[in-house]
């Protein structure tokens, strides 16, 4: 359990600028999760936080204590920071039996032998792999060496844990069930956890808080609905939601009472109370509307609540949910995402709608948000 | 944006950055590393240098005026433009470039043609070829030269004629025309050439197989998928694949071959043939180490001359023998009808260029009297009889003669000291060059390692003679007395020459430990010395293996290098060996070499068995 803060940090692989003035809080408890593609800067920062990278420029400090200084070259060792870290490699060391595995931290911290055995059978059992205490990595699933990954980071009890990529080796069946695991085990523990992952999925179950990064800037930082409902930007936007969000051009006069907006999918009011400090004052502009699939609801009658003509492009049925591409006038294409399954037939006509207080708006110049959801 | 870079503490900055490099043991041992490379590679080739700037002594008749110590030219004009350059540096530099050249040639086509067929075709009896190719690198190319002359000995030089010479003299031919047939072949550039390409494909071969090994063959069955013949195959994907090993191979070869001496004093000097090592050696020999050192310099410019190029060749396609790892799964590709052809020219090649060598040794050894092929003529005497003044002098039978012993004891003392020695440091160096790459400290000690290979045997000898004969002084302290005919000196000598190939070993060891593993150890609280002992050493024990072979092998077999530093009493078995050649004894001389074949052929066999040491993975790239 810690709070640790970043302040300014600045990190060079010779030349290449890979965190650029990082300033990131992370409070007591939370599941932070860093989140962006690869690239981005986010492992670089899990081992800055770690000890096993040093930052060139800024501070780390831990429940108020500095753990990081660069301009006073003080770099606290990992060993001290009193947190330890899960490998996307899982970096079990092959020589070693499970229980040596995990009780290799333990003995180094020279504790007496019955204590080790104790928390060793402790934390396997907790990852579930109590019976496999005596086999060799290589003689285990790539599940189970995951566990004993995680049952090595957690023995010590840390008060922060970081994980790197940790499912990303699993197959999709064993990620599912870990990430309810790990879940569980930020649950029963309170440990702060930092944890990386490209798969936006991973960052919208699990955490608490999610960091979005590009090209080793932060995006944006907020608990996941709120990352999902109201991205900050269009990067934020698009990279988060899976099927995507459909993106439609238009243009908007912004008046003291609200915005008007003309596009593919209609005229539309929105009220200056659901608008961003971001939208300007008065004035026309180009916008974006961000609408998210399942805030679309299809019809194959025009009505009230479906006036947007289109012609479906393609229907993709999965059972309990379907995905309609429609095509809308000649150059917007919108993605539909409607429970149950229901055939489309192609190049049927269809008619669309949603709620405009719903959707989000974003100002196509800046590609800032400038209409929440609500 | 950034708060004005805050107030910080010089001081405390300063305490910080001392503190973090003093109590790193890492960097300690990068320093140590430095120092030590610096003083025991660059110092000797600065010596060596200034040296051959330097008046000596006994030239002081030959410069008019001339003050001994004083900075010349002398040796430098006397070498590159005078009279003599034509015979002592034009004519042996160019036989130096014919034996380097053909010998790559041969070597590199002779090697990869193995390697090819052991590692991807479906040629029969691999287990036993696999191990039969190797052998050729566990006999020195000196004891192969000696086979040679066994066969090909004609009676010109006196001495006994060698096997083919009896037989056809006693077919009534003449002495005159055995020497017309047998004489070009006996001795001279082709003799040297064949010799040592039997010798050297080896190092191609481990190379070629290593990196065909390594191949995914999912690259040739995509070539296949396509529609391409098996040969396309070969030329199109399978060979620039192995390309860069082929190189390596090239090089490895070249530089070995030009700066080989044995083989030539065997088989060159006897026809006039000499090259620029055998040119070296003499000189040196014979106490014009100016002149020696001037031509060592030039030899390890055609070295590094011939690196460079290589590198700029191959360039960034270094690592294209580790892309895919699921080699091993391949289809072994069919030779079909030639199949029972390539295998009985594989037998043949095998019994002439092993077998026989051997063989010869082991009958020669026999032989009273060499050259009289008659029962009653063979005999243990050279293995364990008492002396007899009417034969060597007297001089008894090896298991009962003294020198013998002593030179065993020394061999073996001197190729496990080495071997040890040689693996840990080399291990260590491997470590700081694996994880320092791409930084300043990780290259220079890369580079520095690197040197010794570039430095012929023989004059690598020369330099640490003249070095270590006076003794190591630092501000006044003295801080080694002269070393010269002492152990030490053939340790020191043995593992600095052969850094090179036991770093690169341990790099390449080092490189296969994912830096995770190491991280994973650092993040519990493991300390530099807790991970090397816990981690690094336990995952790398096979390539501890392999190096210490290699190192092993290659010491035990060792003439060039350490001839020059020989005293009776620091002899070890190949150099008593090339005593009793010299001194006409050639049945002693065998018995030497049988038995230090047989030591290693033993260690390595024992290596195979107990361990995984695999001296292809030692070799590096």
């Amino acid at each position: 359990m810690s709070r640790i803060e970043l302040s300014h940090i600045d990190k060079f692989y010779g030349k290449n600028h890979v965190l650029k003035d990082l300033n990131l809080v992370i409070e007591d408890g939370d599941f932070m999760t860093l989140l962006g593609p690869s690239g981005c800067g986010k492992t670089t920062t899990l081992r800055v936080v770690s000890g096993l990278e040093k930052p060139q420029h800024g501070n780390i400090y831990m429940d108020g204590q500095e753990i990081v200084n660069a301009a006073e070259a003080n770099f606290a060792p990992p060993s001290k920071r009193n947190l330890n870290l899960v490998f996307q490699s899982y970096a079990l060391w092959p020589h070693m039996t499970v229980n040596d595995n995990v009780g290799f931290g333990l003995k180094i911290r020279k504790e007496p032998a019955d204590v080790i055995a104790k928390k060793v059978a402790g934390a396997l059992e907790r990852m579930q792999i109590a019976e496999f205490g005596k086999r060799y990595p290589t003689e285990l699933s790539g599940g189970q060496q995951q566990r004993v990954a995680i049952a090595r980071a957690i023995v010590s009890e840390p008060r922060l844990l970081l994980l790197d990529e940790p499912l990303s080796n699993l197959d999709a069946k064993l990620r599912v069930d870990m990430r309810s695991e790990l879940k569980r085990l930020h649950h029963e523990t309170g440990t702060t956890i930092i944890y990386v992952t490209h798969d936006q999925v991973e960052a919208l179950t699990m955490s608490t808080k999610i960091a979005l990064f590009r090209l080793g800037e932060l995006v944006q930082v907020a608990p996941p609905l709120e990352l999902y409902d109201n991205p900050c930007n269009l990067y934020t936007a698009d990279f988060i939601g899976n099927p995507s969000i459909n993106f439609v051009k238009g243009t908007a006069e912004v008046t003291a009472a609200g915005m008007t907006v003309e596009s593919p999918v209609g005229q539309l009011e929105f009220k200056r109370a659901d608008m961003t400090e971001a939208a300007p004052q008065s004035g026309k502009l180009d916008i974006i509307l961000g609408i998210r699939p399942e805030q679309l609801s299809i019809s194959r009658q025009k009505d009230e609540q479906h006036w947007v003509e289109g012609h479906v492009y393609s229907g993709m049925p999965a059972g309990s949910e379907t995905l309609v591409s429609v095509k809308v006038g000649d150059q917007t294409m919108l993605t539909v995402k409607e429970l149950g399954s229901t055939h489309y037939g192609g190049d049927e006509k269809v008619y669309l709608g949603f709620t405009p207080a719903h959707i989000n708006v974003f100002d196509a110049a800046s590609e800032n948000l400038i209409k929440y959801c609500r | 944006m950034r708060p004005a870079e805050q107030n910080y503490s010089k001081t405390r900055r300063l305490k910080n950055q001392i503190k973090a490099v003093v109590t790193n043991p890492y960097n300690v041992i990068v320093l140590i590393a430095i120092i030590l490379l610096t003083y025991l590679i660059v110092f000797p080739l600065v010596d060596m240098l200034s040296t051959t700037f330097e008046l000596s002594q006994r030239d002081l008749r030959s410069v008019r005026g001339g003050v001994a110590g004083e900075f010349t030219f002398y040796y430098w004009q006397r070498l590159l433009a005078s009279d003599l350059t034509w015979s002592m540096l034009v004519r042996p530099l160019l036989n130096s470039l014919l034996v380097g050249a053909c010998v790559s040639v041969c070597a590199i086509v002779i090697g990869a043609v193995l390697a090819w067929l052991m590692v991807r075709s479906d040629l029969p009896f691999k287990p036993f070829f696999s191990l039969a190719v190797i052998i050729p690198y566990m006999i020195p190319s000196w004891v192969k030269s000696q086979a040679w002359l066994s066969m090909f000995k004609t009676p010109r030089l006196g001495g006994a004629p060698g096997f083919i010479a009896s037989m056809l003299t006693s077919m009534g031919i003449s002495n005159e025309s055995i020497e017309a047939i047998l004489g070009p072949i006996a001795y001279g550039p082709l003799a040297v050439i064949i010799v040592l390409s039997l010798h050297y494909y080896a190092y191609t071969y481990l190379l070629v197989s290593g990196a065909l090994n390594s191949i995914n063959s999912e690259l040739e069955e995509m070539g296949e998928i396509q529609g391409a013949s098996k040969t396309l195959i070969l030329r199109k994907i399978t060979l620039p694949l192995v390309l860069p090993a082929m190189l390596s191979g090239v090089i490895l070869t070249f530089s070995k071959a030009i700066g080989t001496f044995g083989v030539i004093n065997y088989l060159g000097s006897p026809a006039g043939f000499r090259t620029l090592s055998s040119e070296l050696y003499s000189n040196i020999r014979s106490l014009n180490t100016q002149t020696g050192f001037a031509m060592a310099i030039l030899m390890i410019a055609i070295a590094s001359l011939a690196v460079f190029v290589n590198q700029k060749i191959i360039g960034t396609r270094r690592s294209y023998a580790t892309i895919g790892g699921k080699g091993g799964r391949s289809m072994p590709i069919g030779l079909h009808g030639w199949k029972p052809v390539i295998t009985v020219i594989l037998f043949i090649f095998f019994i002439f260029a092993i077998i026989m060598p051997v063989i010869i040794l082991v009958v020669e050894s026999c032989m009273l009297k060499e050259g009289t092929y008659s029962l009653a003529n063979f005999t243990l005497h050279y293995w364990i009889g008492d002396g007899d003044p009417n034969i060597m002098e007297g001089v008894p039978g090896i298991f009962k003669n003294s020198n013998f012993l002593n030179s065993l004891k020394n061999s073996l003392m001197l190729t496990f000291v080495n071997g040890i020695f040689g693996t840990i440091i080399g291990q260590i160096l491997g470590y700081i060059c694996a994880k320092g790459r791409g930084t300043f400290h990780g290259k220079l000690v890369e580079q520095l390692v690197f040197i010794p290979y570039l430095i012929p045997s023989v004059a690598f000898g020369g330099i640490y003679l003249s070095m270590f004969s006076k003794p190591q002084t630092l501000f006044g302290v003295t801080l080694l007395p002269p070393l010269y005919g002492t152990f030490a000196l053939l340790t020191i000598t043995s593992v600095v020459k052969h850094l090179p190939f036991a770093s690169r070993a341990g790099t390449s060891n080092m490189l296969q430990i994912s830096g995770e593993l190491e991280e994973a150890a650092t993040i519990e609280g493991a300390g530099f010395f807790k991970r090397f002992i816990k981690i690094v050493f336990p995952l790398s024990k096979g390539g501890f293996l392999s190096g210490f072979m290699l190192i092993f092998v290659s010491i035990m077999k060792e003439l060039d290098l350490i001839i020059l530093l020989m005293t009776p009493t620091t002899s070890t078995l190949p150099y008593l060996a090339f005593q009793y050649q010299n001194q006409n004894s050639p049945q002693a001389s065998d018995c030497v070499a049988i038995v230090m074949f047989s030591i290693v052929f033993l260690v390595y066999a024992l290596a195979n068995i107990f361990g995984d040491a695999d001296l292809a993975s030692s070799m590096g790239g």
